[in-house]
C-alpha cells in the first residue's frame, strides 16, 4: 500500500468494519425504521405503494445520520486528527477520503438493502429501480452534508443530536429531489430525469464544497 | 497568553529539554511549534529544509494521546503512518519491522492495539517517530508509562535521530537520557 491516500481509506475501512460492524448496524437500523412505518399509517397496499420511496428515503437519511457523528470524533480523541493536521496530505483530500470509506462502509450496504425493504412496502419494480438510483446518487450527498455537522460537533461530547440538528435542514434538497424522482420512476406526470439530474448535481456540488467546509470547521475547532 | 517573551534556537543534532510545572505551558508551546495553536505574535523557523515545506510538516508530534486505533493491530496502524507521513523517498526511514524491534514490539505485531498495556501502546506510538523520517520531533512527556529497558531503547534512538542531525523539543519532568540536551525551564521568573 503505498498511496497515503489509499492507506487512509484502507484503515478507515477496517476501523469501520471492526468496530461494532457499524455498517451492519445502520443496515439493521433502516430495517427498522422501515419495518415500523406500516403499523404507524396502517397496512393499506396502495398507501404504503405511495407513501414507500418517502419511507425508504427518510429511512436512509437517519440511517446515515446516526453512524456519522463518530467520523472525526474518534480521530480527535485519539490523537489522529492532530497528526492529520500536521501531514503533508491537504486535511481537505483526508476528510474526502474520509467519507469516501465512510460510504462504502456504511452508505453503501443501506442502497444495497433497500430494494429488499422495498418489498416489504409494496414498491413495483420501477419504483425499486428508482429507489436504488436515487439512493446510490443521493447517500453520498448525506454523508458530504453530514461530515460538516461531524467535524463542527467535533468537541462536543454526545454531539450526535446537536449534529442531526445542524445536518437535517441541509439536507432537505437532497430528499425533495430523491423523493421524488424515486416517485417519478413509478410513473406520474413528473418525468425521472428532471429531478435525478437536480440530484446528481447537488452531490456533485457537495462533492466539491463539504469537504473545504468540514476540513475549515476541523481547522477552527483545532487552535 | 499562555508565552510571552519566549525565544530560542537550536542548532542541528542538539535537543532542547522544556521543564517547568504543572500548567507552565510546555504542551502550549509544542503545540504552537506544530502549529495546532494560533501565535498572538512572533516566529518559528528551520533553517535548511526544502523551501517549500513547512514547519508543522517537516516535524513528528507526540502528545498524551497516541494517534492509533484500538481496533487495529499494532503493524496495520503503524503501516498506515509509515504510508501516510512517508511520501517522498527521503521521508522514508526504518520498515515497520525494523521500527517495532527498536522499541522492543515485535513479539506483538498482530496483535490489536486495544489490548496491549498502556506502556506498549506508547511504545508503539513511539515506533511511529520511526517509520518516517522528519527532522524535528516534538515530544509531549515521551516517557510516560515506559519501564526502564524501553526509556534506555528510547534514549538510543533519540541519540541517533541527532546523529543524522535532527531536532528534539521534548517537554519533560523526567531525565530523557541525553546528556548534551540543552534545557528551557518555562514558568520560572525569565
Amino acid at each position: 500500500m503505498s498511496s497515503p491516500l489509499a492507506a487512509l481509506f484502507l484503515r478507515e475501512w477496517r476501523v469501520a468494519r471492526r468496530i461494532g460492524g457499524s455498517g451492519a448496524m445502520g443496515v439493521v437500523f433502516f430495517l427498522t425504521l422501515v419495518a415500523i412505518v406500516p403499523f404507524a399509517v396502517g397496512p393499506d397496499p396502495n398507501l404504503l405503494a405511495r407513501i414507500g420511496p418517502a419511507i425508504l428515503w427518510i429511512a436512509a437519511l437517519l440511517a446515515t445520520l446516526l453512524c456519522l457523528d463518530r467520523l472525526f470524533q474518534a480521530d480527535a480523541e485519539d490523537g489522529s486528527l492532530d497528526l492529520f493536521h500536521l501531514a503533508e496530505t491537504p486535511l481537505e483530500l483526508a476528510v474526502l477520503v474520509k467519507c469516501a470509506a465512510h460510504w462504502a462502509a456504511t452508505g453503501l450496504p443501506l442502497v444495497v438493502a433497500a430494494p429488499f425493504l422495498g418489498l416489504m412496502l409494496q414498491q413495483e419494480t420501477m419504483a425499486l429501480l428508482g429507489v436504488v438510483a436515487t439512493l446510490l446518487v443521493g447517500t453520498p450527498a448525506l454523508t458530504l452534508i453530514g461530515a460538516i455537522g461531524a467535524a463542527a460537533t467535533v468537541t462536543v461530547r454526545r454531539g450526535g443530536l446537536l449534529m442531526a440538528l445542524l445536518v437535517l435542514p441541509l439536507t432537505i434538497p437532497v430528499l425533495i429531489f430523491g423523493v421524488s424522482a424515486a416517485e417519478a420512476a413509478s410513473g406520474g406526470t413528473v418525468p425521472f430525469d428532471a429531478p435525478f439530474a437536480i440530484l446528481c448535481a447537488i452531490t456533485l456540488a457537495a462533492l466539491a464544497l463539504c469537504p473545504f467546509a468540514a476540513a475549515a470547521a476541523l481547522r477552527y475547532l483545532g487552535e | 497568553m499562555v508565552l510571552d517573551r519566549l525565544s530560542f534556537s537550536l542548532s542541528s543534532g542538539r535537543a532542547l529539554v522544556v521543564t517547568g510545572p504543572n500548567g507552565a505551558g510546555k504542551s502550549t508551546l509544542l503545540r504552537a511549534l506544530a502549529g495546532l495553536l494560533p501565535r498572538a505574535g512572533g516566529s518559528v523557523g528551520l533553517a535548511g529544509g526544502p523551501p517549500e515545506a513547512e514547519l508543522p510538516q517537516q516535524a513528528h508530534y507526540l502528545a498524551h494521546s497516541d494517534g492509533m486505533k484500538a481496533a487495529l493491530t499494532v503493524e496495520e496502524n503503524l503501516d498506515f503512518w509509515s504510508a501516510y507521513l512517508a511520501q517522498t523517498p527521503d521521508q522514508r526511514n526504518r520498515t515497520v519491522e525494523a521500527a517495532l524491534g527498536v522499541v522492543g514490539l515485535s513479539h506483538v505485531v498482530s496483535a490489536p492495539l486495544g489490548v496491549l498495556s498502556a506502556g506498549q501502546k506508547r511504545r508503539a506510538a513511539l515506533a511511529r517517530l520511526l517509520v518516517a523520517f522528519r527532522p524535528l520531533w516534538l515530544l509531549d512527556e515521551p516517557l510516560t508509562a515506559l519501564d526502564r529497558a524501553s526509556r534506555d531503547k528510547f534514549a538510543a534512538a533519540m541519540r541517533e535521530h541527532c546523529a543524522q542531525g535532527g531536532l528534539i523539543v521534548a517537554a519533560t519532568h523526567e531525565p530523557l537520557g541525553l546528556e548534551e540536551a540543552k534545557e528551557l525551564a518555562l514558568g520560572s521568573a525569565g
